[in-house]
C-alpha cells in the first residue's frame, strides 16, 4: 500500500521502564507463550512488575497478547519459558493463591441460564464463602452495583452494563487481593463504562491490586499505571502522566477551517513535520515529530483564519509515536474510485432519508419515529447504547429489517416497496467483517463481485484495482480465517465496494483493530465521503465520533439529539465540565433526556 | 441474474469443500456406512448354532442330523442329553433352534406312520428363529418326501430380481438413496445456519439477489451433492460388491435429481428455524431417522399401522428407495418410475414453497 | 487428584440441575427424542409380516384349485388378490405393489390327482426385498404342504407327509417381533440420549467462556467431573423410566426380570455412555463437532451393531469382534433377556462385565483428558 508509513520501529522500552520498586504484587519475567511450536509467539518476552494497590491498565489492540497475559497470570495457562509470580507464588499449580485471585473472563463468565442470586450463590460456594461473611459480602454486592432490585432476573436477560457488574461481583467474592479484568467495558455503552469505573476505583482505594486490560485508550488515561502492548511486547509502562509527558509539546490543533476538514487533512499529512493526524470535531489534531518543529501553513490551505494551537497530548498520542507514526492521508482508492453522480431526480440533501421510522417487535418499541436526512457526500455516524435502537434503525435503512411503520429510504427510493432497484447501488459492511471464513480472499472477492453483477474483464480490472490499492497481493490464496485483523478489515472493505456502491453502511467496522489500521480506514472512508460516496456509520468509539459529519444519538428508541459533533459538545457544556469530549456529550445528553422524562411523568 | 445465481452456487461449493466439518459429516458417514453395513445390516441367518436332543437311536435321525449339518445357516450341531441341557442352550442364547428328536423316531417312519418332531426357537431373537425354522422345515419336508410312500405334488419356487435373495442387493442399493439423504440434508441445512453464525448472511440479503434466488443457490449444491455421493455408492455396489445395474442411467439420475430437490426442501427448511449449526445438525438428526425407520428399507410398509403408514407414503426416501432398487435389480422403465418420480415431484413442490415462505419471513 | 470438596460439588451440581431444567433443548433430547423414537421404532419396524399382498392367478379352476384358493385366503398371511391378467400382476410386482404372485397352473386338477411329483404351483416372489420374499416362500410352501395334508386326511390317502413339525417359541411364545424390537430400541435410544446430551455439556460451556471463569477458582478436576456425570446420570434413568413406562404399559411388552438387576445394569450402561459423550464433549470444545461425533461414534455404531435388529452371529469375524467394544450391544441383550426371559444372573452378569470394563476404560480416558487449565491435553 503506497501510504507514507516508515517501519514500524517500536522505541526501546528502556525509556518507559521506571525502577522496579521494593514491593511488588505481580512479577513477570521473560516471560514467553507459544501455541503451537511453528506459529508465531503470543507473548514475546515480557517482563514488567505491578505494584500492590491501585489500577494498571493493560492497552493493546486485538492480537497484542493482553488476554494470553491475563490467562497467564490467572493460572489459566503454563508459560513456555519465563516466570510469572503472583503476591510471591507461582499461580498455575492448584493452591491456596487461587482464593486470593479474581478473575474476570472477556464474556463475563455469568451462566446466562441462572438468575442474579443464582450466580452470586454459585460463586460465593466455589470460593468458599460462607455463614456471615456470605449474608455480608452478598449485601454489600448487590448495593454496590444496584442489581438489588434483579436478584430472580436470569443473567442472560440483563442488559450489557448489567451483565459487566454482575460478573465483576462474582470475581469479587471471597475478596480477592488481585483482580483481574479482561476486557470489561467491550461493547458496553459509555454510561454503564463510567459506573464500573466508579465501583472499581473505590476498590483500588482499598488497596486491591487491579489489573484491567482494555483497547481504549481514552479508558487507559484514567489508570494509575499503564502498559502499552502491541503483537506480544510491551511498548511502553509508565504512569500516563509519564507517558504522555514524552509527548509534551507535540500535540497540536489546527483551528478555524475555512476549508472542508478532510481535505485540510490530506494537506497537513503531507507535511514532513506531521507524524500523525485525525479529525477531531471541527478541528484537525496533529502530531509533529518533534516538540517545536510545527508544519507550514500555507500548503495546507485551511484558511485565513487558520491557526496551529497547542493541546495536552493524549495516551493514543503516545501510542502511534511508539508505533513510528500514523499512515498518509492519501488513499489509493482515491485514483480507482469514480465521482459519484446521483440520479438526475435525486434530492442531493436526502441521499439517505428515515421519516418517522419505527419499528415494533410485539409489544416492544424498538425505533420510535426516526427521522433524519443524511446529505450526498456526507459522513453521518448513529451512536448509541447497546439495545437503544440503533442496530434496528441501521438494519431498516440498508433493508435488512422492515419498518412497521414510517419509511426508510435510500436516493428517494422506498426500500419496503422496491428493494431490489435500491440494493443494486448499496454497499454494506457487517460487525466483525463478515466474510466466508473458509474461501481464500480471491475466491471472496470473487464472489461479492459477482453477486453484484460484476462479470468478465470488468470484474478482473475491478478486482486489480482492489487488489492494488489495499496490498491484498501477497495474501490472495490464504483464507481469511489465517488473515490478520487488519488485512481481514482490508478486504471486507473491498468487498464491499467493488461494485462501486453510491451509499456505504459500515456497522462498527474499527472494532478491535490497532489505533493505525483505524486511521488507515478512515483515510479510505475520506477519499470515499471525498468522491461524493455517502457513508452512514455505528460506533461505539467515541473518537470516531468525532470524524462523522454529523452525528444522530439514539436512546430508547428515539432520536434525542442531532448535529455536527462540536454542536453536541457544545450543547452538553456545564459549570462542572466546560470542555466536554465527545464522551462526556454523549451521557451529559442521555441523562439530561432522562431527567427530562422523569419530570414529565411526574 | 442468472450469472449472479451460478457465482452463488459457485461459492456454496466452494464452501462445502472448504469447510473441514461439513467435508468430514460427507465423508465419515459414506465410509462407515459402505464398509460396515453390508456386512452388518442383513436379516439372513449364518453360523448359527442348533441344538440337537436325540432321543431316538435309530439310523433315519442320523441321516436326518447329517442333511442339516450340511445347511449353510447352521455352522454347528450342539448334541444335548437332557431336559436341563435342553433350558441352558435355550437361556443362554448359545443355541438359536432346537430340535427334540422323540424315541420312536426312525421306527414310526419305516412304518409310515406320523413322526412328530418338535423345534423350539428362542423367541427373544425371534426373526432369526423363524428364518432358522423355515430352513430347518425345508430340509425336514424334503427328507421326508423322500422317505414317504408317495411322492407328492410339487411347488416350483423363483425369486424374481434377485434368485440367490442375496442381502446386498438390498442393502446397497437402498445405501444409495440413505447416504444421499445425509449428505443433501448435511449441506442444504448447515448452509444457512453457518452464514447465520458467521454474520455472512446479512450481507447476502443486502445484495441483489432476492430470498428466491438465494434459496435456489443453496438448493442446486444440495442436489450436486446429492448426486455425487449416490454416484459414488452406486459404482461401489457395482463393482465393488457385484450388485447387477439392469436399468437406464438416465432415469437413475433423474430419480436422484427430483430426489435431491425435496431433501432441499426439508433442509432448507430445518435451516431457517435453527439458529446456531448444531441445532441444523440436531434437526437433521431427529428427521433422519424416522426416514430411514419409515421408508421400508427395515421392515415393509404394509406392516406398520396406518398412522406410521401415512408418514411412510409422505417421506421422500421411500419414493428414493423404490427408483434405486428399480434401477439395480428390476430394469425400471419410464412408465414404472414415474410412479415414484411422481410423488417426489409432488413432495418438493411443498417442501421447497414452505421453505421459500419462512426464508421471506425472515426479513420481514 | 485432590479431595473433592462436598460443598463445592454440591454448587457445581445445583447450577447444572438448574442449566438442564431451564434449557428446552435438554429436555427435548431426554425425554422428547426417546418417546417419539420408541413410538417410531417400535410400532413401525414390525417384523411380522401378516398383510403380505400377494397376486393369485388362476389358470385352473377346478375344484381342487378353488379350494386351494380358499385356503390361500384364509391363511390370514396374506391380502391376496385375483381377477388380474399375468402382465399386470407383474407389473404390480415390479412396481412393489405386491410381494409375490402365486400361479395356479392349468393342469394343477390333473398334477395332483396323479400324485406323480408334477409341478402343480408357481411361487415367483419379489427378490428385491430378500427378508419378506422368504416369508413368503415359506408361508406359502408351509399352506401348501398343510392343505395337502389336510386333504390327504379328509381323503384318507396315504400321501400325507410323515413327518410332522411343530414349532414353539421358547419365550416370546407369541413371537411379536416387537417384543424383541423394542428393548433393543430402547437400548439405542438411551445410546442417543446418554452420549448425546453430555457430548453437548462441556463443550457449551467452552463455547459460552463460562468453563475459563470456572477453572480461575479453587475447584478440582475430580469436582468438575463429577458434577457433570451425576446430574446426567439421574436424567438418564428418569428416560430410562420414562421408556419402561412406555414400553410395557403403552406398547403392551411383557417384562419379566427384576428392577433391580435393570437398575444396575442401566447405571452400568449409562457410565459408559455418559464417558463417551463426555471425552468427545472434552476433546472437541465445540458444540456442534461433539454432537457430530456423538452421533457417528454413538448412533451409527448402536443401530447397526447392537444386535437390535440385526443379528450379530451372522456378521462376519471382524465385525462381530468389533461388536464387543460397543456399549449397546451388552445393554441390548441385558434388556431383550430381561423383557422376555426374567432374571439368569450368569448371563446377565456376563454383559454388567462388558459393560463395566469400557465404563472404566471412557472415564478414565475422559479423567486424563480433562485439564485443569486452558491449555488442550
Amino acid at each position: 500500500m503506497n501510504v507514507h508509513r516508515p517501519a514500524p520501529q517500536p522505541e526501546a522500552d528502556s525509556a518507559f521502564q521506571p525502577a522496579r520498586p521494593e514491593a511488588v504484587a505481580i512479577e513477570v519475567k521473560d516471560l514467553v507463550k507459544r501455541f503451537s511450536p511453528e506459529g508465531s509467539a503470543a507473548l514475546n518476552g515480557i517482563s514488567t512488575w505491578m505494584k500492590p494497590g491501585g489500577i494498571t491498565g493493560l492497552v493493546g489492540p486485538d492480537g497484542a497478547g493482553k488476554t494470553t497475559l491475563m490467562r497467564t497470570l490467572a493460572g489459566l495457562l503454563a508459560p513456555t519459558s519465563g516466570t510469572v509470580r503472583i503476591l510471591g507464588q507461582d499461580p498455575l499449580p492448584d493452591g491456596p493463591l487461587r482464593e486470593q485471585i479474581g478473575y474476570m473472563p472477556q464474556k463475563f463468565g455469568l451462566y446466562e441460564d441462572l438468575s442474579v442470586q443464582e450466580n452470586l450463590d454459585l460463586y460465593a460456594d466455589l470460593r468458599g464463602v460462607v455463614g456471615e461473611a456470605r449474608r455480608e459480602s452478598f449485601e454489600r454486592m448487590l448495593a454496590f452495583t444496584d442489581l438489588a432490585r434483579f436478584t430472580d432476573r436470569m443473567a442472560g436477560k440483563l442488559s450489557g452494563g448489567m451483565k459487566q457488574k454482575l460478573g465483576l461481583a462474582c470475581s469479587l467474592l471471597g475478596a480477592p487481593k488481585v483482580l483481574l479484568l479482561d476486557e470489561p467495558g467491550v461493547g458496553v455503552d459509555p454510561i454503564s463504562r463510567r459506573d464500573l469505573w466508579r465501583m472499581v476505583r473505590d476498590l483500588a482505594r482499598s488497596g486491591m491490586t487491579i489489573i484491567w486490560s482494555t483497547a481504549y485508550l481514552d479508558e487507559a488515561e484514567l489508570c494509575d499505571e499503564v502498559r502499552l502492548m502491541n503483537e506480544g511486547r510491551i511498548l511502553a509502562a509508565g504512569t500516563p502522566a509519564e507517558l504522555m509527558g514524552a509527548m509534551l509539546g507535540r500535540s497540536l490543533h489546527l483551528t478555524n477551517l475555512a476549508a472542508p476538514r478532510r481535505d485540510v487533512l490530506q494537506r497537513a499529512l503531507r507535511a514532513p513535520e506531521v507524524m500523525d493526524g485525525v479529525i477531531q470535531g471541527d478541528n484537525v489534531r496533529l502530531v509533529v515529530r518533534t516538540a517545536g518543529q510545527w508544519p507550514d501553513l500555507e500548503p495546507l490551505q485551511a484558511g485565513p483564519e487558520a491557526a496551529l494551537v497547542e493541546v495536552a497530548p493524549r495516551l493514543e498520542d503516545a501510542f502511534i509515536s511508539l508505533l513510528g507514526g500514523g499512515p498518509g492521508g492519501d488513499s489509493p482508492l482515491a485514483v480507482v474510485t469514480h465521482a459519484v453522480i446521483l440520479p438526475g431526480h435525486t434530492n442531493q440533501d436526502a441521499a439517505i432519508e428515515a421519516r418517522n421510522l419505527t419499528k415494533r417487535f410485539g409489544d416492544f418499541i424498538a425505533t420510535d419515529a426516526v427521522s433524519f436526512r443524511v446529505a450526498k457526500g456526507e459522513v453521518f455516524g448513529l451512536l448509541g447504547p447497546n439495545g437503544a435502537g440503533k442496530s434496528t434503525t441501521f438494519k431498516m435503512e440498508c433493508g435488512l429489517l422492515k419498518p412497521t411503520s414510517g419509511q426508510a429510504l435510500v436516493m428517494g427510493i422506498d426500500l419496503k416497496q422496491s428493494p431490489s432497484e435500491a440494493r443494486q447501488r448499496l454497499g454494506y459492511m457487517a460487525q466483525k467483517f463478515s466474510l466466508y471464513t473458509q474461501l481464500t480472499a480471491q475466491q471472496n472477492l470473487e464472489f461479492f463481485s459477482g453477486i453484484y453483477g460484476l462479470q468478465g474483464e470488468a470484474q478482473r480490472l475491478k478486482m486489480e484495482g482492489m487488489i492494488q490499492a489495499f496490498d491484498l497481493g501477497p495474501w490472495l490464496s490464504q483464507r481469511t480465517l489465517d488473515l490478520p485483523l487488519g488485512f481481514k478489515q482490508r478486504l471486507a472493505l473491498a468487498c464491499s465496494i467493488m461494485h462501486e456502491p453510491q451509499i456505504l453502511f459500515l456497522d462498527e467496522p474499527t472494532s478491535g483493530v490497532d489505533p493505525i489500521t483505524r486511521r488507515e480506514f478512515w483515510t479510505h472512508i475520506n477519499a470515499l465521503a471525498q468522491k461524493g460516496v455517502t457513508i452512514m456509520v455505528t460506533t461505539h468509539f467515541m473518537d470516531e465520533a468525532e470524524y462523522c459529519d454529523r452525528i444522530g444519538l439514539v436512546f430508547r428508541g428515539k432520536l434525542i439529539a442531532l448535529g455536527t459533533p462540536d454542536q453536541l459538545k457544545r450543547d452538553s457544556i456545564t459549570p462542572d465540565c466546560p470542555h466536554p469530549t465527545m464522551e462526556d456529550a454523549f451521557i451529559h445528553l442521555i441523562q439530561a433526556y432522562q431527567a427530562e422524562r422523569t419530570e414529565v411523568a411526574s | 441474474m442468472l450469472y449472479r445465481l451460478l457465482r452463488l452456487i459457485r461459492k456454496e461449493l466452494q464452501v462445502v469443500m472448504g469447510d473441514k466439518k461439513t467435508r468430514l459429516m460427507l465423508v465419515m458417514p459414506v465410509l462407515l456406512q459402505t464398509l460396515i453395513f453390508p456386512f452388518a445390516a442383513t436379516l439372513e441367518v449364518r453360523n448359527a448354532t442348533l441344538a440337537v436332543y436325540n432321543q431316538d437311536a435309530g439310523a433315519a435321525s442320523q441321516e436326518l442330523l447329517q442333511r442339516l449339518s450340511r445347511t449353510p445357516s447352521f455352522t454347528r450341531l450342539l448334541p444335548v442329553h437332557s431336559e436341563a441341557e435342553v433350558q441352558a442352550a435355550l437361556d443362554d442364547q448359545t443355541a438359536l433352534v432346537l430340535l427334540r428328536i422323540p424315541q420312536h423316531f426312525s421306527r414310526n417312519l419305516a412304518a409310515g406312520a406320523p413322526a412328530p418332531l418338535q423345534i423350539l426357537m428362542d423367541g427373544r431373537r425371534s426373526n432369526s428363529a423363524q428364518i432358522a425354522m423355515g430352513y430347518v422345515s425345508q430340509v425336514v419336508q424334503s427328507f421326508g418326501a423322500e422317505r414317504g410312500a408317495h411322492p407328492t405334488s410339487r411347488l416350483v419356487l423363483r425369486n424374481v430380481y434377485n434368485p440367490n435373495l442375496d442381502f446386498k442387493w438390498h442393502v446397497l442399493p437402498s445405501l444409495v438413496a440413505i447416504i444421499t439423504t445425509i449428505g443433501c440434508l448435511t449441506v442444504t441445512a448447515l448452509s444457512v445456519a453457518r452464514e447465520r453464525e458467521e454474520g455472512t448472511f446479512d450481507q447476502l440479503l443486502v445484495s441483489p439477489l432476492t430470498p428466491a434466488y438465494i434459496m435456489v443457490g443453496k438448493a442446486v449444491p444440495g442436489v450436486l451433492v446429492a448426486l455425487f455421493q449416490g454416484g459414488i455408492i452406486a459404482t461401489v455396489a457395482v463393482f465393488g460388491y457385484g450388485v447387477p445395474f439392469s436399468g437406464s442411467l438416465p432415469l437413475l439420475i433423474l430419480g436422484l435429481v427430483c430426489y435431491g430437490l425435496a431433501l432441499a426442501g426439508v433442509g432448507l427448511f430445518i435451516s431457517s428455524i435453527s439458529e446456531t449449526q448444531q441445532q441444523a445438525f440436531l434437526g437433521v438428526f431427529a428427521f433422519m431417522v424416522p426416514a430411514t425407520t419409515l421408508s421400508g428399507y427395515i421392515s415393509p410398509i404394509e406392516n406398520m399401522t396406518v398412522f406410521f403408514r401415512i408418514l411412510a407414503y409422505i417421506n421422500p426416501l421411500t419414493y428414493c428407495i423404490r427408483i434405486v432398487k428399480g434401477a439395480f435389480l428390476k430394469g425400471f422403465g419410464f412408465a414404472d418410475a414415474w410412479t415414484a418420480i411422481g410423488p417426489l415431484l409432488l413432495i418438493s413442490f411443498c417442501t421447497l414453497s414452505i421453505a421459500l415462505y419462512l426464508f421471506r419471513r425472515h426479513i420481514a | 487428584m485432590r479431595a473433592v470438596n462436598l460443598r463445592r460439588l454440591k454448587a457445581l451440581c445445583r447450577k447444572e440441575a438448574y442449566q438442564i431444567v431451564r434449557d428446552p433443548s435438554s429436555i427435548l433430547v431426554a425425554f422428547v427424542l426417546p418417546v417419539v423414537l420408541l413410538f417410531v421404532m417400535g410400532y413401525a419396524i414390525n417384523l411380522d409380516s401378516s398383510h403380505l399382498p400377494l397376486g393369485l392367478l388362476m389358470e385352473d379352476h377346478g375344484p381342487a384349485a378353488v379350494q386351494f384358493e380358499q385356503a390361500l385366503k384364509a391363511s390370514g398371511s396374506f391380502t391376496v388378490e385375483t381377477g388380474v391378467p399375468r402382465e399386470q400382476l407383474i407389473q404390480q410386482m415390479t412396481r412393489g405393489n405386491l410381494r409375490g404372485v402365486v400361479v395356479v397352473r392349468s393342469d394343477f386338477g390333473a398334477a395332483l390327482a396323479e400324485g406323480h411329483g408334477g409341478a402343480a404351483i408357481q411361487v415367483l416372489t419379489d427378490g428385491s426385498e430378500p427378508n419378506t420374499a422368504s416369508f413368503v416362500g415359506s408361508y406359502v410352501e408351509t399352506i401348501w404342504e398343510t392343505w395337502q395334508q389336510q386333504r390327504g386326511q379328509n381323503q384318507a390317502r396315504m400321501d400325507t407327509l410323515p413327518i410332522d413339525l411343530r414349532p414353539r417359541a421358547w419365550f416370546n411364545p407369541s413371537t411379536l417381533s416387537r417384543n424383541f424390537l423394542v428393548p433393543g430400541s430402547i437400548a439405542v435410544v438411551m445410546t442417543v440420549i446418554g452420549v448425546l446430551l453430555t457430548s453437548l455439556v462441556v463443550a457449551r460451556e467452552w463455547e459460552r467462556g463460562t468453563m475459563e471463569a470456572l477453572l480461575a477458582t479453587p475447584v478440582t478436576k475430580a469436582e468438575l467431573l463429577l458434577s457433570k456425570v451425576l446430574p446426567y446420570y439421574l436424567l438418564g434413568i428418569l428416560a430410562m423410566v420414562l421408556c419402561l413406562v412406555v414400553a410395557v404399559l403403552i406398547m403392551q411388552v411383557p417384562f419379566r426380570g427384576s428392577l433391580g438387576a435393570l437398575f444396575v445394569l442401566s447405571s452400568l450402561f449409562l457410565g459408559c455412555a455418559l464417558g463417551m459423550g463426555l471425552f468427545l464433549s472434552t476433546v472437541m470444545r465445540n458444540q456442534f463437532n461433539a454432537a457430530s461425533a456423538a452421533l457417528v461414534a454413538g448412533f451409527l455404531p448402536a443401530m447397526m451393531l447392537s444386535g437390535f435388529v440385526f443379528e450379530i452371529t451372522t456378521m462376519p469375524l471382524a465385525l462381530r469382534l468389533l461388536t464387543r467394544l460397543i456399549p449397546a450391544r451388552y445393554f441390548t441383550s441385558s434388556l431383550q433377556t430381561l423383557f422376555q426371559v426374567g432374571t439368569p444372573v450368569s448371563f446377565l452378569a456376563g454383559n454388567a462385565l462388558g459393560m463395566l470394563l469400557l465404563t472404566t476404560f471412557w472415564m478414565g480416558l475422559t479423567t486424563l483428558k480433562t485439564s485443569r487449565t486452558l491449555e488442550a491435553k
